[in-house]
């Protein structure tokens, strides 16, 4: 298969097993191809924040494996840095480093990661947060600013590592509704771009947009995936259609 | 009417302990200008002065590194490193002052001398350096040294809490940007860890120049000791003792007052 991103078969336990122990993966697979946009959706508990932070080993699993191009995630000595240059993060929480202004928190991973000289880290942070629409927002402290501006910067922070694919966490979550937007327009751009996404989130208006595929999980396990039109209007599963009963 | 319940808001705002410290402050120096006894015994004390004052930055600087040291090997992923640095806080932690000041001084000092011998054996046989003694170390260098020992553990469990209180958000966001485990610490971790704590480091300033009082004990000619015999040679106990307590609070009470104004200072930051 030509996957840009592959999960096989991946297990995650949180807490023991013996005892009530939480399955929050049970038995995963997952192809994402280059430009490919893929939704996770699922009711909470049912593993699809795991499986993101999996994919660039925030979390560990307990078997199964998880392939970035042609570097294993999953290994005992893998090459995490790489990993994490290859596969940037979005958080719902942001996440913003809140002793750094925006220019700083975007141009930091740069300069230590890449060892990019600290005036062209600059440029290039600068272009990032125009592109997002931050261009006069460089000096800013996260604090001073709205939770949709806070979370654009984030995206600017992770694609200024120029990330092959971009994972995001419930991006717009935490944010107030007048301010998805703003945030969503960013994503859906990076979309038009051939940005290589995993998000997990419940917005269907990006999902019809931007999505290539939505993937519906529940309980550790993916129930049934398609097309956004196909998955949204004759799903198959009867957990499907109650999960999107809920939501839509 | 009004007027009234302005006073009464104004008088409600003013903070009354301190202007009664100010003023018996002010009474107290006002006396010692004018009364010849007193002017002798603040000329005899003010020459500790410099003891108590440098006996303290230096135990406190030195304390501060080896705590930043202690406290980051407390919050390591290393068991051995988390291990002996949380033995040696309780252990400390443990023991009055007192006694780690005569453990350090009677004990600690000849040690050290008999280590650093056996460490400089070869050159000391081929004549290159003496041979150390017990002696070589000041009473006020051993004192320094067991305020520093002492008030490293306190200061470590200082820096602990503060790298605890940084969000676990923080660190994630870090390692998924490619930082390793020591960039997150340095650049990401500290720098909100330290300003988190910035007031409660320098509450221990504070505490650690009372604390230098104990150094009186060995000797050492800081302002509690140089008081202490004053005033068993002349009996002026009230006198000499008020002088004594004159000099602490000018110190304290004022870097009391400079740890409230940058807490304040601080919380309007992360309010904004």
């Amino acid at each position: 298969m030509s996957g840009f991103i592959r999960v096989v078969d991946a297990v995650k336990t949180f807490g023991d097993p013996e005892r009530g122990g939480v399955r929050a993966l049970d038995g995963v697979s997952l192809e994402v191809a280059r430009g490919e946009v893929v939704l996770v959706i699922g009711p909470s508990g049912s593993g699809k924040s795991t499986l993101l932070r999996a994919v660039n080993r925030l979390e560990r699993l307990d078997s199964g494996g998880i392939w970035i191009g042609d570097d294993e995630v999953t290994a005992r000595r893998a090459d995490l840095r790489r990993i994490r240059e290859d596969a940037g993060m979005v958080f719902q929480s942001f996440n913003l480093f809140s002793h750094m202004s925006v220019i700083d928190n975007v141009t930091l991973a740069p300069r230590l990661v890449r060892r990019t000289p600290a005036r062209e880290a600059l440029e290039e942070g600068r272009a990032i947060l125009e592109r997002v629409g931050l261009g006069d927002k460089l000096d800013a402290y996260p604090r001073q600013l709205s939770g949709g501006q806070q979370q654009r910067a984030a995206i600017a922070r992770a694609l200024a590592m120029n990330p092959k694919a971009l994972l995001f966490d419930e991006p717009t979550s935490a944010l107030d509704p007048e301010m998805i937007k703003e945030v969503l327009d960013v994503m859906t751009a990076l979309a038009d771009d051939g940005m290589t996404m995993m998000v997990v989130s419940h917005e269907m208006g990006f999902a019809r947009a931007a999505a290539d595929r939505v993937v519906f999980m529940d309980r550790g396990r993916i129930v049934e995936q398609g097309t956004p039109d196909e998955l949204f209007a004759s799903p198959r599963e009867a957990r499907t259609k109650e999960f999107l009963g809920h939501i839509l | 009417m009004t007027n009234g319940r302005r006073a009464a808001r104004i008088a409600a705002g003013v903070p009354w302990w301190l202007v009664l410290l100010v003023g018996l402050g002010a009474i107290a120096l006002g006396t010692a200008l004018a009364d010849a006894s007193y002017r002798v015994i603040f000329g005899a004390v003010a020459r500790g002065f410099g003891v108590t004052i440098g006996v303290a930055l230096a135990s406190y600087a030195a304390s501060l590194a080896l705590g930043l040291l202690l406290g980051l090997a407390r919050s390591s992923r290393l068991r051995p490193l988390r291990e002996a640095s949380t033995f040696y806080i309780e252990l400390v932690r443990g023991l009055p002052m007192l006694v780690i000041l005569y453990y350090i001084a009677f004990v600690g000092a000849p040690a050290l001398a008999e280590v650093l011998n056996g460490l400089l054996a070869p050159l000391i046989r081929a004549g290159a350096v003496k041979a150390f003694q017990a002696r070589d170390f000041s009473f006020a260098t051993r004192a320094g040294l067991a305020l520093t020992l002492g008030y490293a553990a306190f200061i470590a469990e200082i820096f602990r809490a503060g790298i605890e209180s940084v969000d676990k958000g923080q660190v994630e966001a870090a390692h998924a940007l490619g930082l390793s485990h020591s960039q997150t610490m340095l650049r990401v971790v500290l720098p909100q860890a330290v300003k988190n704590v910035l007031p409660a480091l320098a509450n221990e300033f504070v505490a650690i120049i009372k604390d230098s009082a104990l150094v009186s004990v060995l000797g050492v000619q800081d302002i509690t000791q140089i008081g202490k015999v004053y005033a068993a040679s002349t009996f002026k106990f009230f006198e000499t003792y008020n002088v004594v307590a004159f000099f602490y609070l000018c110190m304290t009470v004022s870097l009391s007052m400079l740890v409230r104004a940058l807490e304040r200072r601080l919380k309007r930051e992360s309010a904004r």
